[in-house]
């Protein structure tokens, strides 16, 4: 399998995810923003960070950098495009997937390990977590909260389209168990193919034991199955 | 041509910053405060002395960069 990690001006979890992408075995390659022509890839990854300074909007400007012409071809002839935290908010900026991340409401960066249950297994990004579908991993955001009208929500639950959801150990998806007050407890959504997953929390984080977990690692492993 | 675009949250999205700002407002004796919408300000000079082509192109500017319409709303100035 072969990736591309896109970097832009302010990205900070890119060599974090080429670490987790190589690990297991993924051709990785290091695409800088302002590319015209994106290598030949079967993922691209947008990785974490604070694109452009936030700029305007989080992930705004990202969204119409030259690189992204070929994200979106990528992208809409069905090839696997995985946004994490700020990529989340380029994908959402570049209308890849819908709604929209607003700022946390408590109005507070929010920086800790949170529990999660995988709500589709079915996509390429979450096979194997039908093992295990009540995982822990970090968040580190300000604009989380990810908010959707009604007729959107009801979409996502109807056709299964919620990647992840907060909940607590116990699996329980609750108003406590929410940190950042997004819509249904919402963290992560595919789109309609399910061939594009936008997350808010970080795989590529929770990797090693060393780390303090492997629950991220599930995720590389099912992308090569 | 100067042209002005002002961005605000719609109505119905919460705007804490504002929110913060109007209660500040009030307790700084203000009392006759009713509500108050924080914003975004954009001044743009065109290259364009057509009115009505001037006022086209801010809209496409407004929509398709500086506003998220699915949260937000814009109003156009031509000075």
């Amino acid at each position: 399998m072969k990736s591309s990690v896109i970097v832009f001006p302010g990205s900070n979890c890119d060599r974090d995810v080429a670490v987790a992408l190589e690990k297991f075995q993924i051709k990785n390659q290091m695409v800088w923003h302002d590319e015209s022509s994106l290598p030949k890839s079967d993922l691209v990854v947008l990785p974490g960070g604070f694109s452009y300074g936030d700029y305007l909007r989080t992930g705004c400007i990202a969204s119409k950098s030259r690189i992204i012409n070929d994200v979106l071809k990528h992208a809409n002839e069905g090839g696997l495009v995985l946004g994490i935290c700020n990529g989340f908010q380029i994908l959402i900026e570049t209308g890849l997937l819908p709604g929209v991340l607003l700022r946390n409401k408590k109005l507070r960066f929010l920086s800790k390990n949170v529990f999660l249950r995988v709500i589709n297994v079915s996509s390429k990004f979450c096979l194997n977590y039908n093992k295990k579908n009540i995982i822990e991993l970090p968040i580190a955001h300000n604009e989380g909260n990810y908010f959707a009208n009604d007729e959107l929500l009801k979409k996502l639950e109807d056709k299964n389209l919620i990647a992840f959801k907060y909940c607590n150990e116990k699996g329980d998806i609750n108003k406590t168990s929410n940190p950042n007050g997004s819509s249904n407890n919402i963290a992560g959504i595919l789109n309609d193919k399910k061939n594009i997953l936008g997350m808010m929390p970080h795989p590529e984080r929770l990797i090693d034991p060393l780390l303090s977990g492997e629950d991220g690692s599930i995720m590389f492993e099912s992308l090569l199955t | 041509m100067k042209i002005s675009a002002t961005v605000t949250l719609k109505k119905e999205v919460l705007d804490p910053q504002g929110k913060v700002v109007g209660q500040t407002l009030k307790n700084m004796g203000y009392k006759n405060i009713v509500n108050v919408r924080q914003g975004k300000y954009f001044d743009i000079e065109l290259d364009e002395t057509n009115k009505e082509k001037a006022k086209k192109i801010a809209e496409d500017i407004c929509k398709k960069l500086l506003t998220n319409i699915v949260i937000e709303d814009y109003t156009i100035n031509l000075k």
